[in-house]
């Protein structure tokens, strides 16, 4: 199908937006002086905006199938904007604060979230890879950003050299595909695949470690604690939530889409990330005491718990992932918008004790963070246990109890660090305050702790979005 | 009338006092307002839930004031009622709570008025898990009291409180995790997670000891049975007063509940199967725990091994299943959240004065606190099962519907009835008779007025349930007769099955 009309483009206007606006906010932060707040208002605009369109652009496939726009991007590329427009509204402060005022950061944000958008929308192995490195070199840049500083310019190069090597292995998968089937396209892969030849199943394997690389997924994980801890605070909020949004989109799409003969060979693969990624993410931030190192093993662990719903490989498996993804945002935002908080006046604290006896000198802080806390762990009736419900009910209705009762199990592990960082909060005497929050901290946190608190009560609409969206992948 | 959502409104009136609480402005007025909001909240709570038993057809063994809305899309419905099993619980709760709330009020003194926010969500949690029918909402209140228990635990406990607050949280969250596998697991084996209708589902027999297990799982440490006990003594010691009045009288109920509710009726062939492990388990609580009891040198723990104990009359009734041994193993239940909730506020009063539950701080106490001996007195012997108090006519029922069943294991368990007299005599005559030797003690002041006003209910109940236990046994009469007779018929038909072959 050739373009033969600009409304033929209209299923990529939110890329189209996003890309532009991006490139008119360069124009302006380079040729007018001071020009970092309208830069960043311009960018949150633009994320709002393109939320919107994306919700409302009609279905279809453009550029010969590899840019696809259906119920299961629309889902995924609505949360993207909303963690990258929160991400920014999170840095405000911060960036103001410690000095760190360029405008480029969040023009790198849009980037990168354009990146993010066409890999979610990726038709083929081609559009995968180009979305892949779009989103993956803003993303090393900004976690260099501080670059006076060791530690933030040490998570940049680590991330760099590690993300490189995982997109080598990601491209080598893709070829050795497209040299077994001799397609590109992901349905095109699909029909070609029949007999599993052991030439694809090799592209596969490179082709997963590439993906987990991107979801921060045991065995491909250990960059995950180093990038987290020493990216400065707001990037790390950014990394938490939207690129492993579109990270876990593509395993799924691919997955599902390409492979959807040779169920057998990758569910193992898949149930093995799972699980180990559940486990270490359970185990490994027992002993954490630096909060951000903390949030990178709960991740690793999170996307453990989201794969269970891809090993399910079922609509009801990747419906349990879109709301595990959807309610892991909401949870992800709200923790690191207290992480951010953290403040006091000699600087930012990250060491879990600084929270010690946080109910009495911030009631209201420690209460949400609590709450956010509670329902990380998965403790009814907050959003949490809903995500590990759907996701655990795909599993079983793929018959994959081993799976579900190793997560469970991993799950009460993983309580004990977030209860732990609850007693420090509620129980331990009270060390000295922070220094007030800043009010956009206040709202993010006050969102999303609300909407944990509250989704019990009115669930249905996203668990039937995601529904929709999940169905329109088979 | 009809439209009143009543069991809605009984299990979120706790959520609107919690609203009003944290509105208050923190003045030096706010911890006596919180106190108040608290209290009467719990009243009109107890007051709305007396409606219930007023307008409940005890004649009839269906689900009564039937609340259904959509909720979960699909995967779960909003499903409120109660009948004849889970009616008495729900008003042993609303019950209590003014109780604890009065029985708070001045032994907490720090952080007023989050104590009794978590109180008052910890009610929401208790009454909606009894009044549930749907599986995911009953799973969502089950395990959501965990959270306010662990704060109540590990703010306001004692000087292992984080140890104890952890335990308990970690040992039930990991119960009932494999139950909430099992719930997914029948959802989609009947495509529905409506009790009702799971109630009248027959599971297929080579699922059944699979989901029974999981439940076991989660209830068994709920209850807590043997050997899954062992959070429980160490909860109940550093727990405050009132905590341990609704950890002993209502959360451990849950577990009895939800044996009567799912394991018994919707797994009735494993039910069947593995009630001799259920005797076993029972037999050994009734007996071993009740032997810990008596070497205790702590009142809380003696208290909560006893609990063990006598819940373990409780799961032998059940798994009996004949009709003495589950309205008893009810009947229990009731009466044993009564008498161990008095005896818990009755360590609070000396703990509240002295600051310890050690045995060997207290001694001849009856010579200073004459009103509290004799308060003490009538609930040690209702936990020994005098005939005339509550305690007698569950053991009795209990150990009646056992023994149809089976006699030996009937007869092990009347020798817990001999034990229990011996360790909750030998407390009594520690603490209460003997010289008041301990100088610590020579200024201890008799019970006030509120505490009496507290107690006032609890003597009376235990008195009334001895002598007329009809009160409670008409009300769940009819459910526990459908129950079994679908218990047996499920057993029955499986048996002329065998035979025909």
């Amino acid at each position: 199908m050739t373009i033969t009309s600009a409304s033929m483009l209209l299923p990529a206007l939110p890329e189209i937006i996003l890309a532009v606006g991006a490139m008119a906010l360069l124009m302006l932060g380079a040729y007018c002086g001071r020009s970092t707040p309208a830069v960043n208002l311009g960018a949150i605009l633009l994320l709002i905006a393109a939320a919107f369109v994306a919700a409302s652009v009609p279905n279809g496939r453009l550029f010969g199938g590899s840019f696809v726009v259906d119920d299961f991007a629309r889902f995924l590329k609505i949360l993207v904007y909303i963690g990258s427009g929160f991400a920014i509204v999170m840095s405000l402060d911060y960036l103001e604060a410690e000095r760190q005022q360029i405008f480029e950061y969040s023009i790198l944000i849009l980037l990168s979230t354009v990146g993010m958008g066409m890999l979610i929308s990726a038709g083929d192995l081609i559009a995968l890879y180009l979305g892949l490195e779009l989103m993956s070199l803003a993303l090393y840049v900004v976690a260099a950003s501080n670059r006076d500083s060791v530690r933030s310019t040490e998570a940049g190069l680590k991330y760099f050299v590690l993300g490189a090597l995982s997109s080598g292995m990601l491209l080598y998968g893709c070829s050795l595909i497209y040299g077994f089937t001799g397609n590109v396209s992901f349905a095109g892969i699909a029909k070609a695949s029949g007999q599993g030849e052991i030439g694809l199943i090799f592209g596969l394997v490179f082709l997963f470690a590439g993906f987990c690389f991107k979801v921060s997924a045991v065995p491909f994980h250990m960059w995950t604690p180093d990038v987290y801890e020493g990216a400065p605070t707001p990037v790390t909020a950014f990394f938490a939530a939207a690129p492993k949004i579109a990270g876990i989109a593509i395993f799924a799409r691919a997955t599902i889409s390409a492979f959807p003969g040779i169920v057998p060979q990758w569910q193992q693969i898949v149930v093995f990330v799972s699980i180990a990624s559940m486990i270490l993410g359970a185990f490994a931030a027992i002993g954490q005491r630096n909060i951000k190192r903390l949030m990178a093993y709960s991740s690793i662990g999170h996307m453990g718990f989201a794969l269970i719903g891809l090993a399910a490989g079922t609509a009801e498996g990747i419906q349990g992932v879109l709301v595990y993804m959807a309610i892991y945002l909401a949870m992800t935002l709200g923790a690191f918008a207290v992480i951010l908080a953290m403040r006091r006046p000699e600087g930012m604290v990250e060491d879990i004790n600084d929270l010690s006896g946080l109910a009495r000198s911030n009631p209201a802080m420690a209460f949400f963070l609590a709450l956010l806390l509670f329902s990380l762990a998965g403790i009814p009736p907050l959003a949490g246990f809903f995500a590990k419900y759907y996701v655990f009910l795909g599993a079983i209705k793929a018959g994959l109890y081993g799976l579900a009762v190793i997560g469970v199990l991993a799950s009460v592990v993983g309580a004990y660090y977030y209860l732990l960082i609850v007693k420090i909060m509620y129980f331990d005497e009270p060390a000295a305050a922070f220094k007030p929050m800043p009010g956009e901290l206040k709202a993010v946190l006050g969102i999303a702790g609300l909407f944990n608190l509250l989704f019990f009560v009115y669930p249905a609409p996203l668990i039937e979005a995601a529904g929709v969206a999940a169905r329109s992948l088979f | 009338m009809a439209g009143w959502p009543i069991l809605s409104v009984t299990t979120f009136l706790p959520i609107a006092g919690v609203l009003f609480i944290a509105l208050l402005r923190d003045d030096a007025s706010a911890t006596r307002n919180a106190r108040w909001v608290a209290l009467w909240t719990t009243i009109i709570t107890f007051a709305v839930s007396l409606q219930l038993l007023w307008r409940f057809d005890p004649s009839s063994p269906e689900f009564q004031f039937v609340e259904k809305r959509a909720w979960l899309g699909g995967f779960g419905t909003y499903h409120m009622g109660v009948d004849g099993i889970s009616l008495p619980f729900v008003i042993l709760t609303t019950a209590l709570m003014p109780l604890c709330i009065a029985a708070s009020w001045l032994s907490i003194r720090e952080r007023v008025k989050e104590y009794m926010i978590a109180f008052l969500v910890l009610e929401t949690l208790m009454v909606g898990t009894f009044c549930a029918l749907d599986l995911v909402l009953f799973y969502l209140f089950f395990e959501g009291g965990l959270i306010p228990m662990f704060l109540i635990i590990g703010v306001w406990g004692g000087p292992r409180r984080v140890y104890a607050s952890f335990k308990f949280f970690l040992y039930t969250l990991l119960g009932s995790v494999l139950m909430l596998l099992a719930i997914m697991a029948m959802y989609w084996q009947a495509n529905t997670t409506d009790i009702a209708v799971l109630l009248r589902h027959a599971f297929p027999r080579d699922m059944q000891p699979w989901l029974w297990l999981a439940f076991l799982a989660s209830f068994a440490v709920k209850l807590p049975m043997w050997p899954v006990h062992t959070w429980l003594p160490d909860a109940h010691v550093e727990a405050p007063t009132a905590g341990s009045v609704i950890l002993a009288a209502i959360l451990l109920k849950m577990g009895g509940y939800g044996f009567l509710r799912f394991s018994l009726p919707m797994f009735p062939h494993a039910s069947h199967d593995f009630a001799p492990l259920i005797f076993a388990l029972s037999v050994v609580a009734i007996v071993y725990t009740s032997l810990v009891a008596l070497v205790q040198e702590d009142m809380k723990k003696l208290i909560a091994y006893s609990s063990v104990a006598h819940m373990g009359f409780v799961t032998m009734g059940i798994f009996a299943a004949t009709a003495q041994g589950v309205a008893g193993g009810i009947f229990q239940m009731v009466s044993h959240g009564i008498v161990s909730a008095a005896l818990f506020l009755c360590v609070g009063v000396v703990y509240d004065r002295m600051h310890s539950h050690e045995i060997s701080t207290y001694g001849g106490l009856v010579n200073r606190m004459p009103v509290y001996a004799a308060v003490f007195m009538l609930f040690t012997l209702a936990n020994v099962g005098l005939p005339g108090t509550s305690g007698f006519v569950g053991e009795f029922l209990t150990l009646l519907g056992t023994f149809k069943i089976n006699a030996v294991v009937a007869t092990l368990a009347t020798l817990g009835v001999i034990l229990s007299a011996a360790y909750a005599l030998w407390l009594y005559r520690k603490v209460i008779f003997g010289a008041l030797e301990k100088p610590s003690l020579a200024a201890i002041t008799d019970m006030s007025w509120r505490e009496i006003a507290v107690f006032a209910p609890l003597v009376i109940l235990t008195i009334l349930l001895g002598i007329y236990p009809k009160a409670i046994l008409d009300i769940s009469s009819a459910s526990v007769i459908a129950l079994l007779d679908n218990y047996q018929h499920a057993i029955g038909a499986a048996k002329s099955a065998a035979l025909m072959r």
